[in-house]
């Protein structure tokens, strides 16, 4: 970088104090023109509290904020805004029974003798949406589009706003492998009109990827950073932990024993069309790839019990069984720890005991009288086994972070003697160390012989922790890899349909 | 608990102050009728904080009340059938009406407001049907048969014999809701459906049953207001009880939006809006009752809120204090 103009954005020294503790403490930032940073961190690192400060979202107590050079102060949103800065958020803000335009334009639409002047809207959406490479007409209905499309109208959103620095907080959370490319294209398009980029992501491979430059915070403060070619898993883990992760995946691959679920030609109601047949084994650990969308959450919904099979039969050790409700899934034994943990997995106001002893309250209990004591000695030893951060089992559950929770969603069933566990997404949104504590369970279960399939969206989960692969698109299982065939190429064909010969 | 006691330091307060101004209000007769009526009301109350908390609402109660008592009366005056067995046949017929509610809400999906709002309706007009559109009386001290005024109208250890059962009834509605597994469910779905589903929890038996426990208290209350009174009018009978029955379940700190209650809070609010009824009489000033009541009723929820933020940012303190400390 020239040192003629100054970077577009520097952020000096900036301290933010929430009553009682110190969220950020002098962290320093620059990003220049065109330039695409990564701010990496666990959970609680201080990533969101300086987003939200550059954002307008909250203000800092100390330190300068200098756009082009010019000390700033960001009072509000329309202040960054006007500066240019603009973010995604991780949950895109947009509204469902809108137009594409509409949404784009929305609290600014152009107006003509005061009504809503469409053909304007409609001619400038169009232009930012073929700058994010979108060719949809501006008058689509939103909930017509793909997550990933979606994502796309929020970015054209903000360069519709003439956003110069684009903060995205966890953009690929919810795309396909396919979605995710597509997204970086976009952003190398936009860095070369000059349009800076901040990123934040848990997924590490990805920040290979798109950035230039990693800024890594701990605990409120810059713990280090990685030019271009210092840019590397180990390192990035390095100084987000402060200490070596070796060995970060734990699988060690065994041989499994018995098949304990068998499904046969089963249809699930999301995709009735296709037949989906596959075996499991106690003790092996088996990896659901593919798009979102391509039906695994559905897969795992149906053999659960969320919505009954239209067909094919489901065999449990050698039984065939009717699973009509989770409660018959639980009864056999088949556990799921849903992709949605705020929404499917928690009572975010109940407590950790109460959360982690619901589903098998009953067993708790004398004639449906809960025996306290008995519900109290089991949550504090789950507890104490997934090393929840807790204050105590009393602590209401939406105030833990959001590895925590998960390890709460994972205590419900750990407390009831999985045989076989179905895993969606298990480790999204969690910081590395969580990550890691999850995985290291997962290898602990299936050494006692549990069954486990995991759906991810995360390709180094899936090739770290994998037994065998099985790869869906589009509803139908589009094929199986074993451990010596298991390459990133490999899945990636499968996911988007190709056959497995056309690799080579 | 805090929010109990601030209910209860509002009742002394109210008493009180009412007091000073029309120094009858403390008079026996009127500490009588406000015992005996909390009693009737509360019992429906605690049915609406059920299905609210069970995320739900139940706007047909009143129209509950006036088809029950109708048809009670019907059963003594016209079939001479013992008031003891009608009693039985009448609550089991408010339960059926609950589990068509129920297997509405939870099979078809239908919405909990759009189902009751037609129970409103439809209880209602078969109660006008059944009584011909005519007031149905002297039930309660029918010639040669048995009387049971003493229900409502007897005292036991001083205290009548309706908040009696309505102590009875909170108590093990309490039990339930606090010690038992479908009082745990209840609140889980009350919060999140689907986490309570994925946990393997039957939610649609759970809310069916949410929503006859809901009838079966407005059953019982419809005989005792029956009772009471010793006379039902089909068209006048209960109109907007179920709008008591839910304030004063949202001012003992049932959140409509599902999962939160306590029981002791709803006799609370229910003592507290007959006390407030009873208060307006005493000053006549009659035709200010919805004015008082639908005050009171926002001050409360407005101090509720007030007080969630304030634990809020203190536990946020508490907890900031312990991460830096």
């Amino acid at each position: 970088m020239s040192s003629s103009s100054p970077p577009f954005l520097e952020v000096e020294r900036i301290s933010k104090r929430f009553p009682g503790v110190k969220a950020l403490s002098e962290v320093s930032l620059a990003v220049s023109a065109g330039e695409s940073i990564a701010v990496i961190g666990e959970n609680g690192a201080g990533k969101s509290t300086l987003m939200k400060i550059l954002a307008g979202i909250q203000s800092p107590d100390s330190g300068t904020i200098r756009v082009e050079g010019k000390p700033v102060e960001i009072r509000g949103v329309t202040d960054a805004l006007e500066l240019g800065i603009a973010l995604i958020h991780q949950e895109l803000n947009l509204c469902d029974n809108l137009s594409v335009g509409a949404n784009i334009y929305l609290g600014r639409e152009p107006k003509r003798l005061g009504w809503i002047d469409q053909a304007e809207v409609n001619a400038q959406s169009r232009k930012y949406l073929e700058q994010v490479g979108l060719k949809i007409d501006p008058r689509t209905l939103l909930a017509d589009l793909s997550i990933g499309q979606q994502q796309l109208v929020e970015i054209a959103k903000a360069l519709s706003c003439n956003a110069k620095l684009l903060i995205m907080d966890e953009p690929t959370s919810s795309l396909s492998a396919r979605e995710v490319q597509r997204l970086f294209e976009v952003i190398q398009s936009l860095r070369a009109s000059g349009v800076s980029i901040v990123y934040i992501s848990h997924r590490l491979s990805e920040v290979h990827q798109v950035c230039d430059r990693v800024v890594a915070l701990r605990d409120g403060q810059n713990s280090g950073e990685l030019a271009r070619e210092e840019i590397s898993h180990d390192n990035m883990v390095r100084l987000m932990v402060g200490r070596d992760l070796d060995q970060f995946y734990a699988h060690q691959p065994m041989t499994p024993g018995e098949v304990v679920l068998s499904v046969k030609s089963v249809r699930t109601h999301a995709h009735p069309g296709h037949e989906i047949s596959f075996d499991l084994r106690a003790g092996e650990i088996v990896g659901l790839a593919g798009l979102v969308g391509a039906g695994r959450t559905e897969l795992l919904e149906t053999l659960f019990g969320i919505h009954p099979p239209e067909g094919g039969t489901i065999e449990v050790s050698g039984k065939s069984v009717s699973i009509r409700s989770p409660k018959d899934a639980i009864a056999h034994e088949i556990f799921l720890v849903p992709e949605d943990r705020k929404q499917q997995g928690l009572v975010l106001p109940m407590d950790v005991g109460e959360n982690t002893t619901l589903p098998g309250l009953h067993r708790l209990s004398y004639f449906s009288w809960v025996d306290p004591r008995q519900e109290q000695q089991l949550a504090e030893d789950m507890v104490k086994r997934m090393r929840v951060k807790t204050p105590s089992t009393r602590q209401i559950i939406q105030y833990l972070s959001g590895g925590n929770q998960q390890k709460v969603v994972i205590a419900k069933w750990l407390a009831m003697n999985p045989k076989i566990l179905l895993l969606d997404e298990p480790t999204r949104g969690i910081d590395v160390g969580a990550k890691h504590e999850i995985y290291e369970l997962m290898e602990e279960l299936a050494r006692k012989g549990v069954a486990i399939l995991f759906v991810s969206s995360e390709m180094e989960e899936i090739l770290g922790m994998a037994d065998r692969v099985l790869v869906m698109h589009e509803g139908a299982m589009s094929g199986e890899l074993t451990r010596d065939q298991l390459t990133e190429e490999a899945v990636m064909h499968l996911a988007t349909g190709q056959q497995l010969t056309a690799v080579e | 608990m805090l929010k109990n006691i601030v209910l209860l330091l509002l009742i002394f307060a109210i008493f009180g102050v009412t007091s000073l101004i029309a120094p009858t209000f403390a008079s026996g007769y009127n500490l009588d009728i406000m015992a005996r009526w909390t009693g009737l009301y509360g019992i429906m109350a605690i049915g609406a904080a059920f299905v609210i908390i069970a995320g739900g609402i139940d706007l047909s109660m009143g129209s509950m009340v006036a088809l029950v008592g109708v048809q009670f009366g019907i059963l003594i005056n016209d079939q001479q059938m013992n008031p003891y067995a009608a009693m039985v046949i009448v609550l089991v017929g408010a339960m059926l009406i609950g589990l068509g509610y129920g297997l509405l809400i939870t099979k078809l999906k239908l919405q909990p407001f759009v189902v009751t709002l037609c129970g409103l309706l439809v209880l209602r007009s078969v109660a006008r049907y059944l009584a011909h559109d005519d007031k149905i009386s002297n039930f309660v001290t029918p010639d040669g048969g048995t009387d049971i005024s003493y229900l409502t109208s007897a005292d036991f250890l001083w205290i009548p014999l309706p908040l009696w059962m309505l102590l009875i009834l909170g108590l093990i509605s309490a039990l339930v809701l606090n010690k038992t597994t479908f009082g745990r469910y209840l609140k889980a779905l009350g919060n999140n459906e689907q986490a309570a589903r994925y946990s393997g929890i039957n939610t649609d038996w759970i809310t069916i049953a949410a929503y006859m426990v809901c009838s079966l208290m407005a059953g019982i209350s419809a005989i005792l207001f029956a009772i009471d009174l010793n006379s039902v009018g089909p068209n006048e009978a209960g109109t907007f009880y179920e709008l008591y029955a839910i304030a004063a379940a949202v001012l003992g700190g049932c959140s409509l939006r599902g999962g939160t209650g306590s029981i002791v809070g709803v006799i609370l609010g229910t003592a507290i809006l007959r006390e407030l009824y009873q208060a307006i009489e005493t000053l006549q000033v009659s035709e200010l009752e919805g004015t008082v009541i639908g005050f009171v009723i926002l001050a409360g929820v407005i101090a509720d809120e007030i007080i969630r933020r304030v634990v809020d940012a203190r536990r946020r303190k508490q907890e900031a204090n312990a991460a830096s400390g």
